[in-house]
């Protein structure tokens, strides 16, 4: 565990915790994120990923009552919207040369229903 | 001939026009530079040397039929997350190996419109995903100034390729400090425009509220002439904003008698290498004698940004690249047993480690229970950073500190703990939350090492930064000063 308020003062101490995450829960995000991890990989993210949430953890402190959630960087703009008409040519086969597995214009993938 | 590679951008562009020398000359030289340095720096992913060629005689014919444009015939190369037609784009990630994209992107298409040619692709961090280039596929880019030390990230490529004049301008991206951070540590001009005053259209995605198109060159005024050809409104980008484009190089000289200099507080904390920090403030008393007028300013805020960031672009990053799934393009993984299997193994296999980690660190924080907690909670507090810069700049007209708390440091040195290597953007990160533009100029050396002074403006403020860079670089010349070996 390393000390960020040793090098940046306005970071708090963080003091030497248990991992903040299980094995079990790195493999729950990884499936929830589509990641296959090895056995190898597993203790590495528990590690790492512990402290980043430790880390993430000092935004705890900032005062943030009556404060709106900032999205995005520019206020006062909003989402542009265009009529619903057709703007694109159909260039289906080239954008095709670019998958793993194509036939009859169709993506193909494993059988999803028997 | 061979001395062409020391000219800026905006005086190759006036000596082609003057017909002093050809653009076949000067692209040739240039690709004899990039292949003797791809050994050493490995700055580029993807030379395009026939392209560039007949690009470049195509250049010499408009440019003796007197039809250019400002960029004509004008070398440059792109960052490799920037789409273009026929030549491969990678993103720095096994995934995009071997992906060719159909079309050009916005940027790619008005630097070539504006006459510009391209010679290559430039080396990054994966999905620009890094502050020191390690992260590559393709492997590390090494810093010109030192081979055993990094050049940051994730522009790397792009910011090695400049300081060791292989090439006089690239485009970049920035969402963190991707074009700011490398440009100090790589002794280079490195600018990052406002949020949606560039295109993004064709740039591939990381942080979407947070990623903007930006340039790496020699001199504030070769970051002039490519931005008046980069930025405008473009309808195929939904963030994109149509306010008029000035003109940036009519814009470049400005009196800064009475410009008000805010420095960054915050900034100046004991994270900073003290003599990083003596070179900074020496660039301080430059300004001073030019007639600007410094005060300190506070944004108590401001320290948070580096924890935000690391939830707001995680969480971006892990929606942007669920579309990475090994079925419409990239990699796919060999016999997949069915559908999740392929997605899972595609992934697993296609992404390096800090993409990984930074998918699962989105994916934790917008997850069920701890979505309020992180994700809602840092847009808060980026809320609060942001009225930090609005505040500030309603009493001065720029802000003003070191980019990076160190010069560059060695390979290797910041791998193994994620934290540590997040934390070289802690001076950067602030203007991408709040969308500001900013640019990082070299002011000085620390042990044979260049040093980045930032500057940081209002919204589309570019004109006034650059026009702040330039006259510094007119008082300096710390900026002309090339790596021992590629003089």
């Amino acid at each position: 565990m390393y000390d960020f308020a040793q090098v940046f003062s306005f970071y708090p101490r963080i003091l030497p915790t248990p991992m903040s995450l299980t094995r079990e829960q790195i493999a729950s995000i990884a499936a929830l994120a589509r990641l296959e991890l090895t056995a190898a990989e597993i203790p590495v993210y528990q590690e790492t990923l512990s402290r980043i949430v430790d880390f993430i953890g000092a935004l705890d402190r900032a005062p943030t009552a009556n404060v709106a959630p900032m999205a995005h960087p520019l206020p006062g703009l909003s989402q542009r919207l265009r009529p619903d008409l057709v703007t694109e040519a159909d260039r289906h086969e080239e954008y095709q040369l670019n998958a793993p597995q194509v036939a009859a214009g169709l993506y193909l993938v494993p059988k999803v229903i028997e | 001939m061979s001395d062409l590679h020391g000219s800026t951008l905006t005086q190759l562009a006036a000596g082609l026009r003057a017909r002093k020398f050809s653009s076949v000359e000067l692209v040739t030289a240039l690709l004899a530079r990039i292949e003797r340095a791809q050994g050493s720096l490995n700055a580029f992913i993807s030379v395009t040397r026939e392209p560039a060629l007949a690009a470049a005689a195509a250049a010499d014919r408009a440019l003796a039929a007197g039809s250019g444009g400002a960029l004509t015939g004008v070398p440059i190369a792109h960052k490799d997350i920037f789409c273009t037609q026929g030549v491969r784009t990678t993103a720095g990630s096994r995934i995009l190996e071997n992906f060719v994209s159909p079309y050009d992107a916005t940027v790619v298409a008005k630097l070539k419109g504006a006459g510009a040619v391209m010679l290559g692709k430039t080396n990054m961090d994966e999905f620009a995903m890094g502050s020191s280039n390690e992260n590559s596929y393709f492997g590390p880019v090494r810093n010109p100034w030192n081979p055993s030390l990094v050049p940051g990230g994730s522009s790397g490529g792009s910011a090695a390729a400049v300081a060791a004049r292989l090439i006089p301008g690239a485009t970049a991206t920035d969402t963190g400090g991707s074009i700011r951070q490398p440009a100090a540590l790589c002794g280079i001009t490195g600018l990052k425009p406002t949020y949606g005053r560039v295109s993004r259209y064709g740039m591939i995605a990381f942080a979407s509220s947070l990623d903007q198109a930006g340039t790496l060159t020699a001199s504030a005024a070769d970051a002039a002439l490519m931005l008046r050809e980069m930025a405008g409104f473009d309808s195929n980008d939904s963030t994109s904003v149509d306010t008029p484009v000035p003109d940036y190089v009519a814009a470049l000289e400005q009196p800064l008698a009475g410009l008000k200099v805010g420095l960054l507080q915050e900034f100046f904390d004991k994270g900073l290498d003290r003599e990083n920090e003596r070179r900074v403030r020496e660039a301080l008393q430059v300004y001073e004698r030019l007639g600007a007028k410094l005060s300190v300013v506070s944004l108590p805020n401001l320290p948070l940004s580096v924890p935000v960031y690391y939830v707001v672009a995680p969480a971006e990053c892990s929606s942007n690249l669920a579309r990475f799934d090994g079925v419409r393009f990239g990699h796919r993984c060999e016999n997949p047993r069915d559908l999740t299997d392929l997605y899972r193994r595609s992934r697993g296999e296609g992404f390096g480690a800090e993409v990984k980690r930074r998918i699962m660190t989105g994916t934790y924080v917008l997850s069920a229970g701890y979505y309020d907690a992180y994700y809602l909670k840092a847009q808060r507090v980026r809320q609060l950073i942001s009225a930090d810069f609005t505040r500030a700049f309603q009493d001065v007209d720029v802000l003003m500190g070191p980019t990076t708390p160190t010069p560059a440091f060695a390979l290797g040195a910041k791998t193994a703990d994620p934290i540590t290597m997040y934390l070289n953007d802690i001076y950067t990160i602030g203007a991408n939350l709040a969308g500001l533009p900013a640019v990082s100029v070299p002011c000085g050396f620390v042990q044979d090492l260049p040093v980045g002074l930032q500057i940081v403006g209002p919204h589309f403020s570019e004109a006034r930064i650059l026009g702040v860079a330039h006259a510094l670089q007119r008082a300096t010349d710390w900026h002309t000063r090339l790596p021992p070996g590629y003089a």
